[in-house]
């Protein structure tokens, strides 16, 4: 009886073995591993085609200063720059402070402003625009440097971020009769105002938004009836019928003679839309509270109003930090409704730059464009936030 | 006991009484929200008296003297208010519920391809879910109408695709399908064969739990009933496909989506179907590992797993986002308005431009928004509540 003889054995590492196990594991693996190659190289081919040779990016870079910030008057351009390096130190030295998801953030804010001064570089802002762009970028390593160092007490840069809003809102309004005249809202447009109504559609709301949640889980059922029934109402509706409602009905629930400007109207209908779902993920989070906690609490003899300070809120609000961003994403993706009631932030600047002449027959370049910014832009959050996510080890606790 | 009881009542003052200050804060928050909506509808009333106006609904009764592109029931220019927007609420509901079953569907393959053992193919399914999810459905939409539906060529020079179906700057149209004369008697078969299956299952019921239909016979039964369907269907033909003809200045017969339509329908599919395919990859994702061993212990096979262990199980998880995802369909078509397809915001938009009475037709169309969302999850949850584990 002779020994049989057995094949060589195949290879179960090296990138042979991987491709066949990931790739060509069976003949239905393999016809779907062909058919989205061939796919994915007709659609490489095509849109890079078109990307590198057809397409006339010369309508982005003729008008990049509109995308970024509308209408604003170049000779007060500083203003923004200004604004925007307040928000890197901060941002900076919050990562140099705080864990490392801020440090990703801040990084992310960094290379996207030195990719901008590179993109003002090649446009009609000029280099002055590209070189305070840069210095902003440095900025956020400045104030990261001061963080790490522990130059920055902890207590100050939190009054810093609360006072930063308003005092950027300031920044870029103006003061009437000063250096800074006053610049008015429908001047505003582009990047900076899609920035800006996402950002007071997030932080105004919060608190509606915490309150609802508490209200909707109160005992007292006026409260929780009143608290569901505005949640419910909210989410119950499209946000383009409250931006009308916002725009349209506004004017006639006002005083006779107060009159409200089309941003704050359109940043009012963002925060109370914002602040029913904000509302829903911090319930979520008071939900994951083991009401062990609050017997314990009202044991040592906290009211109310104290545990929920200072025993539930704290932990409620930190479990729900990554669906507050994933909020933001999903409030900056809909800041574009804006647009349906007639403001030019960046979609409706895209519009407004294919109604110029010059523009015609570049309609995919301007949108793919605008696609791009938010894409850039959430695509970073919500990496932020799956790293937040893992950081504050939320559901493995 | 009464003694004592009062004693303690009065030991308690009533500024720190629980019961009172639970009424005390109630009444507090509920009278601050009362003269809060108390001034809103002052500064409402005095404000629509002022421009003339009323918190009425008979405009409603009036001509509303606006053409619209595309209706699913007859509409002419002449008809009232109240039948221009039903007409909305229609083309809302048509292209709610066709969405929701066309991103069911894409989602479902969005989120099969996320997880098969294809690195390849899972790649390119999270690419286009990253994508898609970090971009605004508006843009989306823009890019859809303005940027490829807009820019194709003229109706003379239509693209065609196989099965005479054509695509121009008016639109896609497609065969259409058109009930012949043989449909009833189909119809009236299929049923027949429906309502004989059902009473045999009910009588080998009644035969006794004992001897409950065994699975083969089950599959027999479908298969039986499927071949009558079929064959019904080859022989009767009670379908017949109307196609699209070019004539002189369009095409004429099959089916006319209009390109505002379907930038909306195909948008809105898109963009869903990202969100679907994460949530059916949550789902399937939940089934624990060891469910799977412990089936494949038993001895079932890989297609007696999905439908006997996993599927049961992820739908448990994946029902409720999913509600919620097409609740999120529903109320994103009302950007419609961008691509001009009339829905019933669009149609409500015009009526309050035209009849300067913005107030009652906005509260018109939040109400319908409302309540289709509330029909919407009294279903689903309906649906999820026999999906749900029954915990003995």
């Amino acid at each position: 009886m002779s020994v049989e003889t057995l094949p060589p054995p195949r290879t179960t590492i090296g990138p042979i073995a991987w491709l066949r196990r990931n790739l060509f594991s069976g003949w239905v693996s393999s016809l779907m591993t062909s058919l989205v190659v061939g796919l994915l190289l007709v659609l490489a081919i095509n849109i890079g085609q078109w990307a590198l040779t057809e397409a006339r990016w010369d309508v982005v870079s003729r008008n990049l200063r509109l995308f970024l910030v509308g209408q604003y008057p170049a000779d007060q351009l500083w203003r923004i720059w200004l604004a925007l390096a307040l928000l890197s130190v901060l941002t900076g030295a919050s990562a140099g402070l705080f864990g490392r998801t801020s440090r990703t953030l801040a990084f992310a804010l960094s290379a996207l402003q030195a990719l901008l001064a590179a993109l003002v570089l090649a446009s009609s802002l000029g280099p002055v625009a590209a070189v305070l762009l840069a210095v902003n970028a440095a900025a956020v390593w400045i104030g990261f440097v001061l963080g790490v160092r522990r130059l920055v007490p902890r207590r100050l840069l939190v009054y810093a971020w609360i006072a930063s809003l308003p005092l950027s809102f300031v920044l870029l309004s103006g003061i009437a009769d000063t250096p800074m005249p006053s610049i008015g809202s429908n001047l505003w447009g582009g990047l900076l105002l899609t920035v800006l109504i996402a950002a007071v559609g997030i932080v105004l709301s919060f608190p509606m938004g915490v309150l609802l949640a508490l209200g909707r889980r109160s005992t007292l059922p006026a409260v929780r009836i009143l608290s569901t029934g505005y949640i419910e109402l909210i989410r119950g509706v499209p946000l383009v019928t409250i931006l009308f409602m916002a725009d349209v009905m506004l004017p006639f629930f006002l005083p006779g003679d107060l009159r409200i400007d089309r941003v704050a109207r359109a940043m009012g209908g963002v925060v109370l839309f914002s602040a029913a779902y904000l509302a829903e993920n911090v319930r979520g989070g008071l939900q994951a509270i083991p009401s062990g906690q609050i017997e314990a609490a009202h044991a040592l003899g906290l009211n109310t109003v104290q545990t929920n300070i200072h025993i539930v809120l704290p932990q409620a609000l930190r479990a729900v930090i990554p669906a507050n961003v994933g909020l933001f994403i999903s409030l900056l993706k809909d800041t574009t409704l804006v647009t349906i009631v007639g403001l030019l932030e960046l979609l409706g600047i895209g519009r407004a730059v294919l109604a110029q002449p010059a523009s015609l027959g570049a309609t995919m370049e301007v949108y793919v464009f605008v696609a791009v910014v938010f894409f850039v832009l959430c695509y970073a959050m919500s990496q932020a936030s799956y790293r937040l996510e893992r950081e504050l080890g939320v559901g493995t606790r | 006991m009464t003694n004592a009881g009062s004693a303690e009542r009065h030991a308690v003052p009533l500024w720190r009484d629980v019961r009172v200050l639970r009424v005390a804060a109630q009444l507090v928050v509920v009278l601050a929200v009362a003269i809060l909506l108390g001034l809103l509808v002052r500064n409402l009333t005095g404000a629509m008296a002022q421009r003339g106006l009323s918190f009425e609904f008979a405009f409603l009764e009036q001509t509303a003297g606006f053409d619209i592109g595309e209706s699913p029931i007859p509409y002419r220019a002449t008809d009232t208010y109240a039948q221009a927007f039903l007409v909305g609420l229609l083309n809302t509901l048509f292209i709610s519920i066709l969405g929701i079953l066309l991103a069911t569907i894409l989602g479902v393959m969005v989120g099969v391809a996320r997880l098969s053992p294809n690195w390849l193919l899972s790649r390119v399914a999270a690419g286009y879910v990253e994508l898609i999810r970090n971009t605004p459905l508006l843009v989306q939409l823009f890019i859809i109408f303005f940027a490829v539906l807009s820019q194709l060529p003229a109706v003379r020079d239509s693209i065609a695709l196989p099965g005479s179906i054509f695509l121009n700057q008016r639109g896609l149209f497609v065969p259409g399908p058109q009930l012949a004369a043989t449909f009833a008697p189909w119809l009236a078969l299929v049923a027949a064969g429906v309502a004989g299956a059902v009473a045999t299952w009910a009588f080998a019921r009644r035969r006794g739990a004992a001897s409950r239909p065994s699975y083969h016979l089950r599959t027999i039964g479908l298969l039986a009933l499927g071949v009558i369907a079929v064959v019904g269907w080859i022989v009767l033909a009670p379908v017949r496909f109307d196609v699209p003809v070019l004539g002189r200045f369009n095409f004429t017969g099959g089916l006319a989506l209009s390109s505002s339509f379907t930038a909306l329908l195909v948008g809105l599919v898109i963009y869903t179907a990202a969100f679907i395919g994460e949530v059916v990859r949550g789902g399937v994702q939940s089934v624990r590992r060891g469910q799977l061993e412990a089936a494949r212990a038993l001895g079932l096979s890989e297609g007696q797993i999905l439908r006997l262990v996993i599927i049961p199980q992820a739908l448990r998880v994946i029902v409720p986002p999913l509600t919620s995802q097409y609740l999120n369909l529903t109320k994103n078509s009302s950007l419609a308005i961008a691509v001009g397809y009339p829905d019933v915001f669009k149609i409500g938009v015009t009526m309050a431009n035209q009849t300067g009475q913005p107030v009652p037709v906005i509260a018109l169309v939040m109400g319908t928004y409302l309540t289709i969302s509330l029909v919407t999850s009294l279903l689903m949850n309906l649906y999820n509540r026999r999906v749900q584990v029954l915990e003995r």
